[in-house]
């Protein structure tokens, strides 16, 4: 599932709500499965079908309407508050986005899309509105995510640039986890443990 | 320089520092359960790796057993597969298991401190947000994803940015009926839902030196509802006296050696915060949420808050959509409302003193006949520790039947949820969206609370029926 990632251009679907907990995003009920795969298909699982049925979609949320797709999720603030559950980090990603955009991410969730190679870049509110003025009022516009330069852009130039670790844009840039690098430091963790 | 109580820990279990980067940080104890573990594991596997410390790791099965009849085979096909792999993982890699049927088994963060595996100046983490309830006997205390349950399994690390330190200190006496649910909701409701995040949480003051374990167990848990990645509580006499002599606490020598330790683990005087808040205990009401996030809560007495009131547009509209999906109105009363399901359970209230509290409550009074409700002890020590106070008698008597242990309708995993459209007074931790199932409505509240509804078959305020229980 890693890989590496650097500049995401792409058109993007614009969830406008605050607060989408992880329980949204995948509800409990999906959690049951002991490996990473196939949490796409129960993204939003509450908020995409009528009274849980596959067959009847709700035809206004964004992931049913055929006007919006793209690789990229542009969401209202505190994105992924809640539960822990990388499940939802997983079903984004399942899904076929790599980045999700929001001027707010709980920390957990940060964490677990950095671990699973998917974006959170955090831009200004004042932005995040920009960003969805531009892509509401025409689906097709193309967001740039510059992972190398650490901007976000509109097509007419309208840019912000984000934070992340330098650490942590290494590891982006080149598919390593942090899971490699705590392996490479055995020797260190094993002597902390003597002197602890 | 003066530290803060959460600063002293965090720098003792640095094992470096990355330049523009997080800190690698070693963990003294890490719970699993069956949830979100397996694909911890299966990387691990995929890496020939093994469980680089496994004593340090505990492990138990309780989001999604079912809580009746947890001595026959689970039913359901892909529950029972979980627990399944748990025990299979478990007994490959060496980890003690406190699985179905164990007398140690239940809810992790109940287990944890009842078994005297939490202990002060520890860093804990498990797959689970509300491993911040640890924080209680000043522990830094959090809820970690799978891919870093596999970091800790292989390294006994993970690596975390240092968050920045908020105090909340809560002063002065509460008011009867009032308890420590009621103080985290409030809290969280004056703060909001993310106003804590990024931050670590101390909590002090009088009002939380005064409070049980179990009932600072419950504060910290909390913390991660308002976005905190944990809350902690400075150890003090009450902490050591619930800890002397539990089942893995330091005995003998080695206790008197480690209360040298904790007694050290306080914030120095002068230490700074990057966030301070004050809360006057006296302005406490019994709470109950009213949205769809914690901290759109409420005084049990009060009214919704009207939407068109908000000048913000976006807060408009975010509390317009909750109030829709719970199906109230701005200015309305809830207290009294009719309600079809009361939840008592979860790690935030299921240990023996919300069943104490309870029991207290409803002796000799009766379940109203048309709620539905479900009871749901922590552990099966919770369990036992009820038969052999004869609580159970009380709640027999007054009609409530209590299921076996665990996290149950807190997050509708297993069987145990609330009907689509149905409203339910929870003593669980999240309100969100079906969170107790499709379409469930929670309402969330303290034991007091919930009891006092069950009996009525309306969101009720205990201190009424209080004032009825003979002394
Ligand atoms: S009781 Fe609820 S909040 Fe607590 S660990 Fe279980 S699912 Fe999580």
């Amino acid at each position: 599932m890693s890989k590496a990632i650097s500049i995401i251009k792409s058109t993007a679907v614009p969830l406008n709500v605050e607060n989408v907990d992880t329980d949204q995003i995948i509800p409990a009920r999906f959690l049951k499965a002991t490996n990473r795969e196939g949490f796409g298909k129960n993204l939003f699982r509450d908020w995409r079908y009528i009274d849980n049925d596959e067959n009847k979609p709700h035809k206004d949320f964004v992931l049913n309407d055929s006007t919006w797709s793209g690789k990229i999720l542009l969401t209202g603030k505190n994105f992924g508050c809640g539960s822990s559950r990388e499940h939802a980090a997983w079903a984004i990603k399942d899904y076929g986005f790599d980045v999700v955009v929001s001027s707010f991410f709980a920390d957990i969730f940060r964490n677990n899309a950095l671990n699973n190679f998917l974006l959170p870049v955090v831009v200004s509110e004042k932005f995040l509105s920009e960003l969805f003025e531009a892509v509401t009022s025409n689906p097709s516009t193309e967001i740039t995510v510059d992972l190398p330069a650490q901007t976000i852009s509109l097509p007419d130039g309208r840019s912000e640039s984000f934070q992340i670790s330098a650490y942590k844009k290494t590891c982006l840039l080149n598919g390593y986890d942090d899971i490699n690098y705590l392996l490479s430091q055995r020797e260190k963790i094993e002597a902390f443990e003597k002197t602890f | 320089m003066p530290k803060t109580l959460f600063e002293k820990i965090w720098d003792k279990h640095v094992v470096e520092s990355i330049e523009d980067g997080p800190d690698v940080l070693y963990i003294d104890k890490h719970f699993i359960h069956e949830v979100t573990s397996p694909q911890a594991f299966a990387e691990l596997e995929k890496r020939s790796l093994p469980v680089f410390r496994p004593e340090r790791t505990i492990a138990t099965a309780d989001h999604n057993v079912p809580t009746l009849h947890q001595e026959l085979p689970i039913k359901e096909a892909l529950s029972r597969k979980q627990v399944e792999k748990l025990t299979e993982n478990c007994a490959k890699y060496g980890v003690e298991l406190y699985g179905l049927g164990h007398p140690f088994q239940g809810i992790v963060h109940v287990i944890g401190p009842e078994l005297g595996i939490t202990q002060p100046g520890m860093t804990i983490v498990c797959g689970d947000s509300h491993t911040s309830t640890h924080g209680a006997f000043g522990t830094i205390a959090f809820g970690i994803g799978t891919s870093e349950v596999g970091m800790v399994l292989a390294t006994q690390c993970i690596m975390q940015s240092r968050p920045k330190v908020m105090r909340i200190n809560v002063e002065g006496t509460l008011n009867p009926g009032v308890v420590s649910k009621d103080i985290i909701l409030h809290i969280i409701s004056k703060i909001s839902a993310s106003g804590a995040t990024g931050y670590f949480v101390e909590y002090a003051g009088s009002t939380i030196r005064s409070l049980s374990m179990e009932a600072r167990m419950t504060i910290c848990n909390m913390s991660i509802e308002m976005g905190a990645r944990g809350g902690m509580i400075a150890p003090d006499e009450t902490t050591f006296a619930y800890m002397r002599g539990r089942k893995f606490a330091p005995q003998g020598e080695e206790w008197d050696k480690k209360m040298e330790e904790w007694k050290q683990l306080k914030t120095d005087d002068d230490a700074v915060f990057d966030r301070e808040l004050h809360i006057n205990a006296a302005d406490i009401e019994p709470m109950i949420t009213y949205g769809t996030n914690p901290g759109q809560g409420m005084g049990i007495t009060s009214t919704v808050p009207d939407p068109d009131k908000l000048e913000d547009e976006s807060e408009r509209n975010a509390l317009r959509k909750s109030l829709n999906y719970m199906g109230f109105k701005g200015g309305e009363k809830l207290l009294g409302m009719h309600v079809q399901n009361v939840f008592i359970g979860s790690c935030t209230n299921s240990r023996i003193e919300d069943f104490r509290m309870i029991a207290a409550l409803i002796k000799g009074k009766k379940k109203s006949p048309d709620i539905n409700v479900m009871i749901v002890p922590g552990s099966q020590q919770v369990a036992a520790q009820i038969m052999k106070e004869g609580l159970d008698k009380i709640f027999t008597e007054s009609g409530f039947f209590i299921r076996q242990p665990g996290c149950s309708a807190c997050l509708g995993m297993n069987e145990d949820k609330v009907p689509p459209g149905e409203y339910c007074v929870s003593t669980s931790n999240r309100n969100f969206e079906g969170r107790q199932g499709p379409n469930a409505r929670t309402i969330l509240a303290s034991p007091l609370t919930a009891a006092a509804t069950a009996l009525t078959g309306k969101i009720s305020d205990a201190r009424e029926l209080m004032k009825t229980v003979s002394a």
